[in-house]
């Protein structure tokens, strides 16, 4: 990797993270007892209804995620550095081409969309020449593919190039 | 005498040549996993699960079991040549491995983990052959009230023994209980929370949050951390290999504790990182001179390596014999012996007996494999360590990828990779266990069905937590589990405040 480990951005608190976390858990919370709700959470003829465990599970989500919120607040004016903003640029400048790839696993194929990946990377962290980059990068989806589809015959998600090929 | 017995029938199964491949393949691709980051043995196994459903279920947990063995192998490698753990257990490994590796002893603290490993794992083993059986016949008399419990006793130990915070670590095991109830309820068959999505109807497949939160997210974290690679390399000789044998016959006391430090944390679902951890400390606080710890002391990669395989090795005794895993990788392993419809714990034992003891063997020959193939191997994989992050990372996303997709064959399944991997970094940087989460999401319908089960047989009381003595010691233990840090801080604080008056 190019990037130097040392961190020359300034930092970025922690309780944005931490209370966005939590309030998401909040909502999560709150889904599970609303849908425990409608399913009934008491009890039948024949024993305890669907939503008699999950409701509980919701109710302790909802009470750890608000101690957590609270927790959060009161230390409000105390934050500590979540990352360094070089750092979180960083980790932003990975999660966006995985992201991408994942969109494009499912409009072109795996073997396609694992090659542009690969090739992206080196070029853009390793700064490789034409020909290593051509051979990992074709070569690793090779691979997946002989091992994949030929050995256990598990098939992978394919696009029009596979098509085009025949498969 | 009957273990030895069944053990010797395991023996027969595990020693057919296509299961010494299995084994062997099983080895080197733990060790790769080890090596490589962002792939660990919980989402290693996980990854390669879904090319085992064709296999029979023996050959096919001896190859998942070896690549357990053969991640925990591995992680010694990269902390010892270049500093980096591997794997969470070998973060303990680093503070003395890689100074005697800077020291140009990097074969003796090799020779000395793997051998450590060795040990640990094998004292484990045979706590698994004679304990395993009595623990299952034990079992055999518990109901889903005593099966309640246990599963109880579990996750209160999650929250009463893990570092973070009490409120993160409910809050995780919570959310991996609310996944697990996604989708069609097995008892009435009524649809829970998928809010009109077919994709929900399956629910929350485990295997899929494994791969996400540990493999996605662990890259996520290490392009934050931006590790560049600058290792040590290695060669082992036997010359070497003999002489700190030599040197560690001398340490067999440190052995013993730290074996035992591992098995009761793998037993209790502390698991192999934090057991490493406490052994590390035990073995400097009852050192003569505990200043060398850090410098490159042996003891200090002997006692984190012997605990962390105890610990990995016997996190499967409570997995085999009540279907309750004691790691995130025993969990995966749990996974997968439903899928293949051995349904674990107590009956397993009585069932599937050749499967059990082929296992069983499989592990003492698996760990010696993995002994053999790691001292013998070591350069290349110090080679593999020198393939920079540019080509690893993409590789092991697109790894990922393939798996998560070949477990339902599912591009519904890639996305939510996706954000189980954010949501793995997440809570790592703010310091939410994902152990207990992954548990909760494996042991959700288990638990459910179980505390329903109870439920029905008291009419709704809880009072059956406390019907007969077994019960009623493990609901006793396990509300003490979860209250055990509350219990710690008023026992510090007065004990903090005569001293303070004082």
């Amino acid at each position: 990797m190019s990037d130097s480990s040392e961190s020359n951005g300034r930092p970025v608190g922690t309780r944005g993270f931490e209370l966005t976390v939590a309030v998401f858990l909040q909502v999560v919370a709150v889904l599970v007892i609303v849908d425990s709700l409608r399913v009934g959470i008491d009890w039948a003829d024949d024993g305890p209804r669907a939503g008699y465990f999950p409701f509980y599970i919701g109710l302790l989500l909802l009470g750890a995620a608000s101690w957590v919120v609270f927790d959060c607040l009161r230390g409000w004016s105390k934050d500590k550095a979540f990352a360094q903003s070089d750092e979180l640029m960083r980790v932003v400048a990975m999660a966006v081409p995985i992201t991408v790839y994942v969109l494009a696993v499912g409009l072109i194929g795996i073997y396609v969309a694992s090659a542009v990946l690969i090739a992206y990377f080196m070029v853009r962290y390793g700064k490789y020449r034409i020909v290593p980059v051509l051979g990992v990068s074709l070569g690793v989806p090779l691979i997946l593919f002989l091992v994949f589809e030929r050995w256990f015959l598990v098939p992978l998600p394919k696009g029009p190039l596979e098509a085009l090929l025949g498969f | 005498m009957q273990e030895l017995f069944d053990l010797a029938n395991g023996f027969a199964v595990a020693l057919t040549l296509p299961n010494l491949g299995f084994m062997l393949i099983g080895i080197v691709l733990g060790v790769l996993i080890g090596v490589l980051p962002g792939l660990g043995g919980a989402n290693g196994v996980a990854i390669l699960l879904p090319l085992t459903f064709s296999m029979n279920p023996t050959s096919a947990i001896i190859m998942l079991s070896c690549i357990y063995w053969g991640a925990l192998f591995g992680g010694a490698i990269t902390s010892i040549l270049f500093n980096i753990p591997g794997e969470p257990w070998s973060v303990a490994t680093t503070f003395d491995g890689f100074p005697m590796a800077q020291q140009g002893k990097a074969a003796q603290a090799l020779t000395a983990a793997f051998t450590s490993s060795f040990v640990g794992a094998l004292f484990a083993v045979l706590l698994i052959t004679f304990l395993a059986p009595l623990l299952a016949k034990f079992a055999l008399k518990f109901g889903p009230a005593e099966f309640f419990a246990v599963q109880l006793l579990t996750f209160c130990s999650f929250v009463g023994m893990s570092k973070e915070p009490p409120a993160k670590t409910i809050a995780a095991m919570m959310l991996g209980f609310a996944l697990a109830a996604v989708g069609m309820d097995t008892v009435t068959g009524q649809l829970r929370m998928t809010w009109g999505f077919p994709e929900l109807l399956k629910g929350f497949d485990f295997l899929i949050a494994v791969i996400g939160l540990f493999g996605i997210g662990e890259i996520l974290l290490t392009m934050e951390e931006g590790l560049a690679f600058k290792g040590k390399s290695a060669r082992i000789s036997l010359g070497v290999v003999l002489q700190t044998w030599g040197e560690l016959f001398r340490h067999w006391r440190l052995f013993i504790r730290s074996t035992l430090i591992g098995c009761w944390m793998g037993i209790t679902p502390g698991g192999a990182t934090p057991a490493s951890f406490m052994s590390y400390g035990m073995a400097r606080r009852m050192a003569k001179d505990p200043k060398g710890f850090g410098q490159g002391r042996i003891e200090g990669v002997v006692a984190p390596e012997t605990a962390a395989h105890a610990a990995g090795t016997s996190a499967l005794l409570p997995m085999l014999t009540l279907g309750i895993p004691g790691s995130p990788t025993a969990a995966v392993l749990l996974g997968g012996l439903l899928i293949w419809g051995l349904q674990p714990g107590p009956m397993l034992f009585v069932e599937q007996k050749d499967f059990v003891w082929g296992l069983i063997a499989s592990m003492y020959l698996g760990n010696l494999v993995g002994l053999i193939v790691v001292l013998t191997t070591v350069p290349w994989w110090a080679a593999i360590l020198r393939i920079p992050f540019a080509v690893i990372a993409p590789v092991i996303i697109a790894i990922c990828a393939v798996g998560a997709y070949t477990v339902h064959s599912s591009m519904f399944d890639v996305w939510m990779m996706l954000v189980f991997g954010v949501f793995g970094y997440l809570f790592k940087k703010l310091k939410y266990p994902l152990a207990p989460l992954v548990l909760a999401l494996v042991l959700g319908d288990m638990a459910e069905s179980s505390f329903r089960q109870a439920m029905l047989l008291s009419q709704g009381s809880l009072g059956i937590f406390w019907a007969n003595p077994l019960v009623g010691s493990l609901t006793a233990l396990a509300l003490l589990m979860l209250f055990w840090p509350l219990l710690g801080a008023v026992m510090g604080r007065l004990r903090g405040r005569p001293a303070a008056a004082a």
